[in-house]
């Protein structure tokens, strides 16, 4: 019996492939969006890991952790050096990160910090900050780079670099006179440090010395990077910073703590927070995708429905020669049942299929352009129970023609009609 | 009482929608191993009584019986099953699946009916066996040699491929409705004196139906059914 489906379903294979293309590009497309969405999760949260607290110049919440962690967006304000050693200094503040942002290089943010970026930045699942080559900025100019701006811009140790003011791609300011020199290359962490210039505070201010009015020295009157190395470089400003507490029992009382500070305006944000407050902003937008993406597949199946439909006019041969060796008008509607199960489960053993592969193809290229790290996993139990779903779906629709059929080869009988 | 195959008395058929008596045989029998040859113009309800010996339509009253067993008594899947178990059919056209090979199409009903099935042989070897021997027997081991696709045979070897569906598994009746109306004349012969040929050989009945009266001498028993059916009363 099964050998007979498969040989009918062989002959109009035709329609039969396409049937089961429509519903394998829904079954990609619904996997993946969630895929992406699960990475994008992920990616995000992954990018902040053991950092309790952000500080920040007065502003939104949200906005304080798109800027000084994903690099998106500008701080409205800086906060003076006072403050962060304030709060540095903080008996239950167990380590802290200066961040200076506001600069960039070819499209890439440049952050300003200090060593103990290196010593205490986490991501993923906790993990530390490794180098591929070289090691952490000791001199004014020197620069530390992700791996992706080393692989984008080809860059070598020892090499130039050259930064702009502002963080647009194209800058006609640029800090030509004082370039950087690449000191170390970091290994790869599918997060922003990936697309960030890391230097020192010192060598943030250096760029901007003798500056006036926002706008660079004239030729010949500016001073040489020799001078400047002489030069007192400590600075006054910082964009943001990190804040590690030596218990988490006191992050909401640290956190009101800053958020009261008399001196200056500060904000302080729990990243986790933060980030579900990002999350309650992106539901819609998600749910929206995926009511498209059900529909996507609600189409792929009605599809189907139709092919089979469409065909049964033309199988009426077919039935009453199936008739007459035996078949009983159920054991016809159950064939139609099972020709629709069976292109449904094809279709989503090609939709898997294509999955993977676009997930293979494009993970590196959202890792290089959206800095996305989407994680191919196998099958989940919840995806899995979504395909059962799925695949009962093109069942329960398989009734539709199957009870045409039914109703068709009573009438019919063993009479074949063209 | 097991030497009649087919035994109706009083039936009387109406479609349901149409107030008017289609059929109303009083009585009509065949013995077993007759040939026998109904005759009758399109429309005349040949068809109708088929469909009712197939057991795919019911009469309003009646009794219908094949081997013995009434099959207006069976359920529809009890019918379903009793007419491959028991009936060949031979129609007049398009009788084969397409996408099937020669064989697969005369080994069909095997997979519908485990009686069929058991006679045509003990392993699936022996039955594919029975399915070469009945077409080389009817004069096609040639385009199975070939494993000719079976809409590249002409019209005629179709008919025959049909004749060896109807014969395997030794069906004790084999219906045949204008299985000859599309051949042409000297095929339409050979055609009947192989089948005749092999349904003495399976022990089988034959009820052949056909508007063509110029076939009704290869038959030995000739009925037309204008003289069974009696709607005027």
């Amino acid at each position: 019996m099964l050998n007979l489906l498969v040989r009918s379903l062989w002959n109009r294979r035709g329609t039969a492939v396409l049937t089961i293309f429509s519903i394998s590009i829904s079954v990609t497309l619904l996997l993946g969006v969630e895929n992406i969405r699960q990475g994008v999760r992920t990616s995000f949260s992954s990018a902040v890991s053991g950092t309790d607290i952000i500080v920040g110049a007065r502003g939104g919440s949200l906005q304080l952790l798109l800027y000084s962690i994903f690099r998106i967006g500008n701080a409205p304000n800086n906060l003076s050096l006072e403050s962060y050693n304030e709060f540095r200094n903080n008996r239950r503040v167990r380590w802290t990160i200066p961040l200076s942002l506001g600069d960039s290089h070819r499209g890439f943010r440049v952050l300003g910090t200090n060593q103990d970026y290196f010593k205490y930045f986490r991501y993923g699942s906790k993990k530390k900050l490794e180098f591929t080559k070289g090691k952490s900025f000791s001199e004014v100019f020197d620069a530390v780079i992700g791996s992706e701006v080393a692989n984008n811009l080809k860059y070598q140790l020892n090499g130039n670099i050259i930064i702009a003011h502002g963080t647009g791609n194209i800058s006609f300011l640029k800090h030509e006179d004082r370039p950087f020199k690449v000191v170390g290359i970091l290994r790869p962490t599918g997060t922003p440090v990936d697309q960030t210039i890391h230097v020192s505070l010192e060598g943030i201010t250096a760029m901007h010395i003798d500056w006036k009015s926002g706008a660079p020295p004239l030729e010949g009157e500016g001073l040489s990077s020799e001078d400047i190395m002489k030069l007192d470089l400590k600075s006054e400003e910082i964009t943001s910073f990190l804040i590690g507490l030596r218990s988490k029992i006191h992050a909401f009382d640290l956190q009101r703590k800053i958020n009261s500070y008399k001196e200056e305006p500060l904000s302080a944000i729990m990243p986790g927070v933060a980030l579900q407050e990002l999350w309650d902003i992106l539901r819609t937008a998600e749910t929206g995708l995926r009511v498209i993406t059900w529909f996507v597949l609600f189409a792929g199946l009605l599809g189907m429905i139709t092919a089979l439909l469409s065909g049964l006019n033309e199988r009426r041969r077919e039935m009453a020669i199936l008739r007459s060796v035996g078949a009983g008008p159920s054991t016809i509607s159950f064939l139609l049942i099972f020709e629709a199960m069976v292109l449904t489960f094809t279709g989503i053993l090609f939709g898997l299929f294509f999955l993977y592969i676009t997930l293979f193809v494009s993970q590196p290229l959202l890792e290089a352009y959206f800095g996305l790290f989407i994680p191919i996993n196998s099958i989940s139990f919840k995806e899995l129970i979504l395909l059962g779903g799925i695949l009962l779906t093109g069942m329960l629709m398989g009734v539709i023609p199957a009870f045409k059929a039914y109703r068709q080869s009573l009438v019919d009988g063993m009479t074949i009609r063209l | 009482m097991d030497q009649v195959i087919l035994d109706i008395k009083n039936v009387r058929f109406r479609w349901k929608n149409s107030g008017s008596l289609l059929l109303n045989l009083p009585e009509f029998k065949i013995e077993k191993h007759e040939h026998v040859f109904l005759q009758g113009p399109s429309g005349s309800g040949k068809s109708t009584l088929l469909a009712l010996v197939g057991g795919i339509l019911v009469a309003e009253s009646g009794t219908l019986k094949v081997l013995g067993q009434d099959i207006q008594n069976l359920s529809r899947s009890g019918r379903d099953s009793f007419r491959v178990d028991h009936i060949g059919f031979i129609f007049q056209l398009f009788n084969l699946l397409p996408y099937l090979s020669i064989e697969d199409n005369v080994m069909l009903p095997l997979s519908f009916s485990s009686i069929r099935a058991k006679r045509a042989g003990k392993t699936k070897l022996d039955q594919v066996n029975e399915a070469r021997r009945l077409l080389k027997a009817l004069a096609l081991g040639e385009q199975l040699a070939e494993k000719s696709p079976v809409i590249e045979l002409s019209v005629g070897q179709q008919q025959r491929v049909a004749a060896a569906r109807a014969l395997i598994g030794n069906p004790e009746l084999i219906i045949a409705d204008e299985p000859t109306s599309a051949l042409d004349a000297d095929v339409r012969h050979s055609f009947l004196e192989l089948l005749f040929g092999e349904c003495k050989k399976a022990g089988s009945t034959l009820l052949f139906v056909s508007h063509d009266s110029n076939l009704c001498e290869l038959f030995n028993r000739k009925i037309s059914i204008d003289e069974l059916n009696n709607i005027r009363n």
